[in-house]
């Protein structure tokens, strides 16, 4: 085990932890703002990485696929905010989660009705193909530099938007007293719109640049989902700085955990029962760190109790 | 008037599924994945069936989605056996959601036919008279792999498989016919799609070779972030990651992959021939080696239903022991403990026109059986 190899499986984990990062800061904004707990919010990473592909075929263009793949994602979530979502946010959690469950199995369904049950393709461009190298023996995928960067720059972005703009005092505002910002004349509504369809916007980016490298097909938001929930747990729920800091935990802890955990139970015990072993654990080691961050701060690292 | 619109609705309901089945009549209950990840084989392996009992009357199929949970599977299979009560039960894709149904359904009598999974338990102590496989147990297309490796020269592979019953199936059949050493052993998590961490250990391990069984949407993720990886090392792996309904998502990353399969659109037989333009002419796409499986399994009930009633238990399972049918894969039999004794095939992925898809090189494995069989105690 070189300390390259650990660099490298370092930096696989912060890209994983960038794309969760996508994914996870919608979901909390929406929670935090809203109050909506969105089952749905992987749909919109597979549509997202549908949209993309479409383009992708008609067009060839990786770039406007990206495009189509953040205004796809971003006009599916408009319209389902102004047709479904906005009845929910009065109601109880379990009726949001009911009704955001019946529309991952809506959408699930009206893609594949669209697109068939087979895996769409969609590629990287030929300028991001290949690797890079970063030290002298570290040589890197220049995609997945691409995905750090696109995170970090978006998770800037964010910073500015919230901290430095109108709408996002608003947002601020409006995580703080629901009640009091619409009191005060905002047009909450139109906020909350705005906040469902950026997340969502998010949500589908991440599916179209992780589609590109994995696969584009039916049902891939669902597993996402569940580790974009682990992140705001750990994260605290409504801090996007709690995501940032969550995704990144939860990326490099499920990539380092899979890797080196088989290696260093290989010291006590025979080969191909810690190759086994080790990856069982390995797959729980994210629940493990949620549940111990849960001991010891039972709202999340930046959650407001 | 609402009680008579009632029983009216259930007079209405029980006229439509008759209660159980009579005379000749066989009753199938299909369970698959047919939603969500790897739809895709569930779908094929309920076209390549339908398509063989396509205008058989007395052969009527209950078709029901497991989403590849196997809770779900277990709820069908009962609901199916029970109210159902269907005399046949097939479909499943995988090995986990087998183990969790084959051997309840079994014991209960009813048959059932295998069209994709083929867990080693199944084939040596679990085994059972009502249970017969018409595709592979679980290892063969695996150990045809080790067996190319060798022939290729290979001396230290890095292998990789899913951590579930089908997986260990793969890493053990490789093993058990490839000579070399192991530069790595993975098992993933199943339904992984991203191989960042498993690629750089494949970089860092000296390995020669990499031989990985990642079906469905898995072998996607990996093909294409192995090709970008930069990594030269040729790739050997099951027809799973290769086939007709992923090779279109894989793209050129997989062209001139060697993969081993018991089936492909190419063997020269009259059945093979006629089962890939139907296929083509029904469905308007390829077949896949899955649809060729529910093919094969939907042929070989036929030619039971021809010789024996299903009533009578002993006659039916004689009948379909005798596997008299004619396989799309050319020569078919069951060994004793009810898998399939076949060759198996060493195809590599080429461009045909436009279109991605595979032709044979080499029989890897000619007859090959399993290493299970004198386990079985039936």
């Amino acid at each position: 085990m070189t300390s390259i190899l650990f660099f490298e499986q370092l930096l696989n984990g912060v890209q994983f932890g960038t794309m969760l990062f996508l994914m996870s800061a919608g979901l909390t904004l929406i929670f935090g703002v809203m109050g909506l707990i969105n089952l749905a919010h992987g749909s919109f990473y597979m549509i997202g990485a549908f949209s993309a592909a479409l383009i992708a075929g008609l067009t060839g263009s990786f770039w406007l696929a990206l495009l189509a793949s953040l205004s796809g994602a971003a006009i599916a979530g408009v319209l389902i905010e102004i047709i479904i979502i906005r009845r929910l946010y009065r109601r109880d959690h379990l009726d949001q989660v009911l009704a955001t469950f019946a529309l991952i199995l809506l959408l699930s369904e009206g893609v594949r009705w669209c697109f068939g049950a087979f895996p769409l393709f969609l590629d990287i461009p030929s300028n991001l193909n290949g690797t890079l190298p970063i030290l002298d023996n570290l040589i890197y995928s220049k995609y997945r530099l691409f995905i750090i960067m696109m995170g970090f720059l978006i998770a800037f972005g964010l910073y500015i938007l919230i901290t430095k703009t109108r709408l996002g005092v608003r947002i601020r505002a409006g995580q703080n007293d629901r009640q009091m910002i619409s009191a005060l004349g905002v047009d909450i509504s139109k906020l909350y719109t705005i906040v469902f369809a950026l997340g969502a916007s998010l949500a589908g980016l991440a599916g179209a640049m992780i589609g590109a490298i994995q696969s584009v097909e039916v049902g891939m938001g669902e597993p996402i989902l569940i580790l974009a929930f682990v992140v705001i747990v750990i994260g605290g729920i409504g801090s996007i700085k709690g995501a940032l800091i969550g995704s990144i935990l939860v990326g490099v802890t499920d990539t380092i955990g899979r890797i080196f955990l088989p290696e260093v139970l290989k010291i006590f015990m025979e080969p191909a029962s810690a190759t086994s072993v080790g990856s069982s654990i390995g797959s729980m080691l994210i629940y493990i760190l949620m549940a111990l961050i849960l001991i010891i701060k039972p709202s999340g690292l930046f959650g407001k109790n | 008037m609402k009680k008579l619109t009632t029983t009216l609705a259930a007079l209405i309901l029980m006229g439509s599924t008759p209660l159980f089945a009579h005379g000749d009549k066989v009753k199938v209950g299909m369970i698959t994945t047919l939603s969500g990840g790897g739809s895709g084989l569930g779908i094929d392996v309920r076209d390549g069936f339908m398509l063989a009992v396509k205008g058989k009357k007395n052969i009527s199929v209950i078709t029901k989605d497991d989403q590849r949970k196997p809770d779900i599977a277990v709820q069908l299979a009962d609901k199916m056996i029970q109210s159902d009560k269907v005399d046949v039960l097939t479909g499943i894709i995988w090995s986990n959601l087998a183990m969790a149904v084959v051997p309840a359904t079994v014991n209960q009598g009813k048959f059932y036919l295998s069209p994709n999974a083929g867990p080693s338990k199944l084939a040596g102590k679990g085994c059972h008279k009502n249970y017969f496989n018409v595709a592979w147990q679980n290892d063969n297309l695996h150990e045809a792999a080790g067996g190319y490796a060798n022939s290729a020269g290979f001396k230290n592979s890095f292998i990789l498989a899913p951590n579930y019953p089908a997986g260990k199936d793969a890493l053990t059949g490789y093993k058990r016919y490839f000579k070399g050493s192991l530069a790595g052993e993975i098992y993933t998590k199943l339904g992984q799609k991203d191989y960042a961490a498993e690629i750089a250990q494949i970089r860092a391990s000296g390995a020669d070779s990499v031989f990985f069984f990642l079906p469905g949407g898995m072998g996607i993720g990996f093909m294409k972030q192995f090709s970008q990886s930069g990594i030269k090392l040729p790739v050997v792996g099951p027809a799973f990651s290769f086939d007709q309904g992923i090779l279109k998502a894989v793209g050129e990353a997989a062209l001139g992959v060697k993969n081993t399969s018991q089936w492909s659109k190419d063997i020269d037989n009259a059945a093979n021939k006629k089962f890939v333009k139907d296929f083509q002419s029904e469905y308007g796409r390829l077949p896949s080696l899955y649809a060729s499986q529910g093919y094969d399994t939907g042929k070989l009930l036929i030619s039971a239903m021809s010789k024996a009633k299903i009533k009578n238990k002993d006659k039916f399972r004689d009948a379909l022991r005798k596997a008299d049918f004619a396989s799309t894969r050319g020569k078919f039999s069951f060994d004793t403990n009810h898998h399939p004794i076949q060759d198996i095939y060493v195809r590599e992925v080429i461009k045909e026109g436009k279109v991605l898809t595979n032709k044979i090189v080499s029989v890897g494995l000619k007859n090959h059986s399993n290493a299970y069989v004198s386990e079985c105690k039936m």
